[in-house]
This record gives C-alpha cells, structure tokens and sequence, in this order.
C-alpha cells in the first residue's frame, strides 16, 4: 500500500472514529430514534418468551475465522450473545452458543462465562459453549441436534455462514420455532432471505446491538453508517460524471 | 448476584487494554507499511508478530476446541440424552481418525476424500430440495411483492442457466436476459450490499476499539 493511499485509508477510519465520539456524546441527551426493522422486535419477544417458559436460547456465530475480514460479522453477533445472554440470565436454562471456528467457540465460552456472573443460576456450563465441526457442512450437521433436542425456543443465527445455512434454517423450521437469520456473505444472504422467519439483510446484522443494547456509541455507529454511504453516493455520482464528461 | 472481585477488575481493565493497543496497532500496521524512504515499517513488523502470534493461538485454539467438542458429546452419551448413539459414533469416527493419522500419517488424505468429501457433497445435493421447498414456503410466509420478484428472478435466472430438454437454451431467455439480471441488476445490489457490510464491518472494529463491544467476555 502506498503512503497516499495509507493515509487515505487512516484519513477515513480518524474521520469515522471523531465522527462517531462526537456523535455519540450528542446523542447523550437526545433519544434515539430508529428505523424499525421487524425482526428485532420479534426477538426481544421470542427473548422474553425463552424467560419465562424455561427454554433455552440458542446463538449460532458461524464458521469466519478470527483472523480474516469475515470475523466481523461473528463479533457482531459475539457482542449480541453478551447482551442476548444478559437479558435470558433469569431464565432457568443458559444459552447456547455454536460455531465453526474453535477461536470463536472459546470466545462464546467467554463471554457466556462472563455473563453467568451475572446470572441467578448457579454455575457456568462449558458446554454451553460449543464448537460443532471444522467444515462449513460438518459445522451444520453438528448444529441441527442443538436445534433439534435441547429444548430451543429461538435460535439466533448471526456470523459468517455460507449456502449451508438452509439446512439450518429448515431444521429450525421443523420445529416450528423463533429464527433471526443474518450473515455477512451475499449468497447466504439470498438463501436467508427465502427460508428465514425474520432475515437480516446487508448491514442490519452490524445494527444488532443498537436495537438490543442502544448504547449512545451503538446509536452514533449508524449514523456514521448513514453519513458514509452518502459520501460514498456522492463520490459514485461524481465519478460518473466526470467520466461522462471525459475528464477521467 | 456476584460481585466483582479487585483481581477480576484489574484482568477485565487489561485485556480490555491489550486488546485496543493489539487492534490499534494492526490498524496502523495496515496504513502505514512502509516509511518515508520506502522500507517496511515497524509497524508493519509490529502488525506481521501480531497477526503471526494470533495465527498460533488459533492453531491451539483447535485442540481445544477439539477437546470441547469430546466433552460435550460425551456428556450427552453418559446423560443417555436424545441422540446420544450419534455421539458414540462421532467419538469413536474422532478417535479412530487420531489413531490413523498418528499410524499412517501419509494417508490421512484418503480419509477426507472418501468419508468426509462424499457425505459433504450428499449434503450439498440435499440442500438443493431444502432450498426448493424453502422457495415455496416463501410464499406462503411472506407474500408481497420483494418475494414475487425474488421467485420470479430466481426462476428466469434457473430458465436462462440450465438447458431444458429437447429445447436446450431459450433464445432471448439464455443470452440477454439472464446475462443482463445477473451482471447489472444483481452485480448493482450486490455491490450496493457489500459497500454496506463493509461500513458496517468498520463501524464494528471501532466498536471493539472503543471497547463498548466487549466480545472476549470482559465485564461491561
């Protein structure tokens, strides 16, 4: 990467940092209002139902690796487990957390961990937090019997899935339970859209913890969302043009 | 409730601090390879150590993870729960495959490519029937005009690819429709999505960097 082009790039991320920081020291003393996206209302509801009927939630955070740019999707939907387990810790069953990828299977076992401190049951479970298969199908295979027999009342599938991710929302589909499907990968996306109950399209699965959590930096993070996908719009707009006009 | 200990305080502050100075430092690693001369720069050397202890950390995160998946199979096998004969199964295809590639280490090829690569592909095959009778259900679960348009597409798409018999590829279907759903109106959405899961992939980093998104299990 050149310098230009590296000071570019640290030109965008100080600009959405300050923006942010800045935005969300505003929103300190304004409420904030959201789009309304469906699926998320539905969840605090399936979240509630999970309390008190005694079932159990379960979050499934894909296989991306912690080490490559899909790995973003599966802290999204770390963070909303932390926050998902925190709302069900009066619950009388713990979560259940699944991946495809052992880094992030311990991660889940961390932050179920944590929040179990929390909790008014008496101990943390291991098991909980699982790693269900290396492979994108193995990884799948290894998810229908969570989603099959362990008393699930709403599963949450947020991370890096692929194609494989019908067979999951098909299981959960058979046992006519809750599913919030998202992924950060277009085809699993399209898949989603057609067999999910409530899907998460393109971005929404990064708006998780605004919805859940509303934080004053959660909220701030969309609106830098917004305020970049204009620039970006405009610099499109502008591009075009200057080549419709031959100057570039 | 528990209450939080000094200790547990302390360890939650420090791994919340080491993980933004790790982040911020691959960050700048990335923007700042190279110096004012053109040589690589210690940040790039800083951000390459890091990403190579991440990298060693993830290898033995798989033993573990490996071991994870072991307890909780064979909890679920000593509990006699739902399933538990495939438990068995899964333990025994697990130890067995240790034990061949401890012995035969040079064949451990031959187990991927006639167990696990032929029940992947069996898998792969009945994802098309789910994904069929996903299609329909569509309807019935949400019917309104996105998911019209999604069949619809979907079928043209289905129509223009595959050759259908005794009439092979059909004119105008197969060279000008499919070509233009599938390299303008999709190739447009699809970059429109991907710019938007690359803001929201930024906006996410920034998160764990201002430790507000704690997804290491650190005390909020």
């Amino acid at each position: 990467m050149s310098i230009w082009l590296g000071l570019a790039g640290f030109g965008i991320v100080f600009f959405s940092a300050a923006l942010m920081l800045g935005l969300s020291h505003l929103r300190r003393k304004t409420p904030s209002v959201f789009r309304d996206i469906p699926a998320f209302t539905r969840l605090r509801q399936a979240v509630g139902l999970v309390v008190e009927d005694g079932s159990r939630l379960h979050v499934s955070l894909g296989h991306g690796t912690l080490t490559t740019p899909q790995s973003a999707s599966a802290l999204a939907g770390l963070a909303l487990l932390r926050r998902l387990a925190d709302l069900t810790s009066a619950g009388d069953q713990p979560p259940i957390a699944t991946s495809g990828d052992a880094t992030l299977a311990i991660l889940s076992q961390d932050t179920l961990q944590a929040a179990a401190k929390f909790s008014e049951r008496s101990a943390f479970d291991p098991t909980a937090g699982r790693l269900t298969g290396l492979t994108p199908f193995s990884y799948a295979a290894g998810v229908i019997p969570t989603i099959r027999d362990e008393n699930v009342s709403a599963n949450v599938l947020m991370g890096n899935f692929g194609v494989e991710v019908a067979l999951l929302t098909d299981a959960v589909e058979r046992e006519n339970t809750f599913v919030l499907a998202g992924s950060d990968n277009l085809s699993a996306q399209a898949v989603i859209y057609a067999s999910a109950q409530e899907p998460l399209i393109g971005e929404e699965i990064y708006a998780a913890g605004a919805y859940v959590e509303s934080s004053p930096l959660h909220t701030a993070s969309l609106t830098v969302q917004d305020v970049l996908r204009w620039l970006i719009i405009a610099a499109i707009l502008v591009g075009a043009l200057l080549t419709l006009a031959g100057l570039l | 409730m528990n209450r939080k200990s000094p200790l547990s305080t302390v360890i939650a502050i420090a791994s919340t601090a080491i993980t933004i100075a790790s982040g911020v430092l691959v960050l700048a690693g990335y923007f700042f390879a190279q110096n004012a001369v053109g040589q690589t720069s210690l940040l790039t050397d800083i951000r390459l150590t890091l990403l190579n202890w991440a990298i060693i950390l993830a290898g033995f995160a798989i033993f573990i993870g490996i071991l994870n998946l072991f307890q909780v199979h064979f909890k679920k096998i000593q509990k006699k729960e739902k399933g538990s004969f495939y438990s068995l199964l899964l333990i025994i295809s697990l130890v067995a495959t240790f034990l061949f590639g401890l012995v035969r280490p040079d064949q451990m090829e031959v187990v991927f490519t006639t167990v696990q690569l032929p029940v992947e592909a069996s898998l792969m095959a009945l994802l098309v029937v789910t994904l069929t009778y996903a299609s329909i259900r569509l309807l019935r679960r949400r019917f309104n005009l996105f998911s019209v348009i999604f069949l619809v597409t979907a079928l043209l798409i289905l129509l223009g690819t595959a050759p259908l018999p005794l009439l092979g590829y059909i004119p105008g279907l197969s060279d000008w429709v499919r070509p233009f759903i599938a390299q303008v109106m999709a190739a447009a959405g699809a970059r429109g999505i991907l710019i938007g899961v690359a803001l929201g992939t930024l906006t996410t980093g920034l998160r764990i960097l201002f430790g507000t998104d704690l997804p290491y299990g650190g005390n909020k």
